[in-house]
């Protein structure tokens, strides 16, 4: 739990840049990035990515001057390009880590029309393929270099 | 603390020290294996989580720096377009690797020889022949025989499945007229000595929960430990010691309490790999050898290649297998070989990429800048999220001294001991290799109808083979051991990882760094009798 690391502005402001990112969809019938559920899970499981997102919204901060949901449209395209531009490793890792919490909740997943579940026990089923597309191959001569030297 | 001298100390329990180990055990000496990581606990691996993609970023990152486990030891290779990536524990970076099990080709080991640059290996891939095979057994091959580019093989289990990704690029590259076959894997894909057959986790690089990928923590240890070799845990070896006359007598190291003790040994075995054993033998310097151990030549840690992947991928319009299957599936041989009209010596071999799960597409994707942010991330996302297809030439790396491992002189990992410092720069000859891949793959991805094309020159985080820094040869000023993998300076004294790679080829190398550990365990086997003349 890394909730406690946050002060609340940084919250408010990640969960406007987690919109501005990913908003809600009617078309695909998904939540935004600013969900309250896919928020808790990203300050639940923030752990050693506290500090870079901690550094990232600092920087947020910085170049926005105020809080990032009080500024209209194109101010915060603008911050959000300025951002992205120079705000290194640690911007990236808040990105990501916006994402990588997107992209595994259930009403995402659903939407996609993946599986709610961890890969293992369960597996995959993988087909075969057409392998009469290696026939080609298997008729060309064997070609294996062993005692030639190169000719310049 | 001094323990009971051991006939045989082998460090490091990945890739080449569990064969070595193996191979000995049946002389019935007593072998001792010190790993400065523990055993795996599958029950513990990202595929068995929903948050499976997430540790990849985290605590199942490739890289130790990142990783940061009480096991790794941190690497300064900030002078490095390539940064180090391996895995520290019993089964060592074969824990964490794709499986991928290409061999260098006969040509590999004359390279002077044939092309005229570095230098030919002391051995030949004949000598290597049986190992190949004996080692494709122990690991459990799956593949196909009869791949007219490459090297015959004889896979114990059949090809993975080509799925959906395979089709879609065996089509492109029959529609080129270039090389492309089922790669040889260590995914078990039928039931194999008491492994279970690959059910596609997809997350195979990160440790494989079903355990049908093969790391020598289910492949070669249960055979070796039943052979009654030891393997001690958590003990961090921080330098091998020699007595006066010039001989190894054993290696310090820190246990998992980090309290220092000294283990005796007859013979010591350096497996660490091509950053950690040259780590090990620069730490190792004494008063009789101020420049490290088995360092006359001045060459250890010096030549390090990498392979240098240039990578390109895109979408097609076909549904791909995402992260429902193992990672790859084939290989091209079609730029293995020197064609100098190409503008550069040497080649590559191509490893195809089968596609990414959801989280890893939409990091990649934002990164490139292809996967928008706003009202249109969601139309783009799911056009891009199991559509893509990856090309990356694996390109062959020429050893060349300023490359090298040395000692930092202020990072130090959790027991004090000095951190290897990378200092490495890509070559011109691998420039021009990596950007004839780049163009290659853009026309095997073209030739798929793939969109939205996005290249990583170099993979950064892409330094998996750790090759060249104690290299292998019959000259004791050219090299640091001779042809069967003894030290030219310490008699007793034995290196049998990636590092004694003379030449790096252009495949993934773990199959040759075990068929090389298995043949100079073979080689001290013929020679018990006067191993140290």
């Amino acid at each position: 739990m890394s909730e406690h690391k946050l002060t609340q502005r940084q919250r408010d402001d990640l969960r406007t840049v987690a919109a501005m990112i990913i908003p809600a969809s009617d078309e695909y019938k998904v939540p935004g990035a600013d969900d309250a559920a896919i928020q808790a899970d990203m300050l639940n499981t923030l752990g050693r990515d506290t500090v870079p997102v901690v550094a990232a919204l600092d920087h947020l901060a910085r170049l926005a001057g105020e809080p990032l949901a009080e500024l209209d449209q194109a101010q915060r395209d603008k911050i959000a390009n300025e951002f992205r531009a120079t705000g290194g490793a640690a911007a990236a890792t808040l990105v990501r880590v916006v994402l990588q919490c997107y992209y595994r909740d259930d009403r995402v997943l659903r939407s996609l029309g993946l599986e709610l579940r961890a890969p293992f026990p369960q597996g995959y089923v993988l087909e075969q393929g057409d392998w009469s597309l290696l026939d080609r191959v298997r008729a060309r001569q064997r070609h294996l270099r062993e005692r030639i030297p190169a000719t310049i | 603390m001094k323990h009971e001298s051991v006939d045989v100390l082998i460090i490091g329990a990945g890739a080449s020290g569990a064969a070595v180990a193996w191979s000995l055990a049946d002389t019935r000496m007593h072998i001792l294996c010190l790993d400065q990581g523990d055993w795996m606990k599958p029950s513990e691996y990202p595929s068995t989580g929903r948050d499976w993609e997430a540790k990849f970023y985290g605590d199942w990152s490739t890289s130790p720096n990142i990783r940061g486990r009480p096991e790794d030891y941190p690497v300064n290779d900030d002078n490095s377009p390539i940064k180090v990536v391996n895995f520290n524990g019993i089964g060592g970076s074969t824990v964490m690797y794709t499986a991928h099990w290409p061999r260098l080709h006969p040509s590999d080991f004359k390279v002077k020889t044939l092309d005229g640059v570095a230098d030919d290996w002391p051995i030949d891939y004949d000598a290597l022949t049986p190992f190949f095979e004996e080692n494709d057994r122990m690991m459990g091959v799956s593949g196909l025989s009869g791949d007219p580019r490459s090297p015959l093989t004889h896979p114990p289990m059949p090809p993975q499945p080509l799925g959906l990704s395979g089709p879609v690029i065996g089509k492109a590259m029959n529609k080129l007229g270039w090389h492309w076959w089922p790669s040889d894997t260590t995914v078990a894909t039928m039931d194999y000595e008491g492994r279970a057959r690959c059910i596609n986790l997809g997350h195979c690089t990160p440790a494989c929960a079903q355990g049908a990928k093969a790391s020598t923590d289910i492949t070669y240890w249960p055979h070796a430990i039943r052979a009654g070799v030891e393997v001690r845990t958590h003990c961090r070896v921080r330098e091998i010691t020699t007595s006066e006359d010039g001989m190894a007598s054993g290696v310090i190291y820190y246990d998992k309490d980090g309290v220092e003790q000294f283990q005796p040994a007859e013979v010591v075995i350096v497996a660490c790999n091509g950053v950690g054993t040259p780590r090990l033998l620069l730490n190792s310097k004494s008063e009789r050898f101020p420049n490290g151990l088995a360092n006359s030549s001045g060459l250890v840690g010096k030549n390090l290649m990498f392979h240098p992947y240039a990578q390109i991928y895109g979408f097609v319009k076909e549904p791909t297998d995402a992260n429902r299957a193992p990672p790859t599936c084939l290989w091209s041989k079609e730029f293995y070989d020197t064609d100098l009209s190409r503008g550069f010596v040497r080649g590559y071999g191509i490893q195809f990429g089968r596609g990414a799960g959801p989280v890893f597409e939409a990091v990649a994707s934002e990164q490139k800048g292809i996967l928008p942010w706003g009202a249109d991330h969601h139309r783009v996302f799911r056009r891009l999220n199991g559509h893509r297809i990856g090309v990356s030439a694996i390109c062959e790396d020429l050893p060349e001294e300023h490359n090298r491992v040395t000692l930092d002189p202020v990072l130090k990992d959790g027991h004090g001991i000095p951190a290897p410092k990378i200092d490495y720069t890509i070559s011109e000859n691998s420039r021009k290799m990596m950007d004839h891949g780049l163009a290659r793959g853009r026309e095997i991805l073209e030739a798929a109808g793939a969109t939205d094309i996005c290249i990583n020159n170099p993979i950064p985080w892409g330094g998996w083979h750790l090759l060249g820094t104690a290299r292998m040869g019959t000259d004791p000023a050219r090299s640091v051991v001779n042809e069967w993998g003894r030290s030219h300076d310490v008699k007793n004294l034995f290196i049998v990882d990636g590092s004694v790679f003379v030449t790096s080829g252009g495949a993934n190398p773990t199959s040759t760094i075990q068929a090389i550990a298995l043949y100079i365990a073979d080689q001290m086997k013929q020679r018990l009798a006067n191993l140290f003349d």
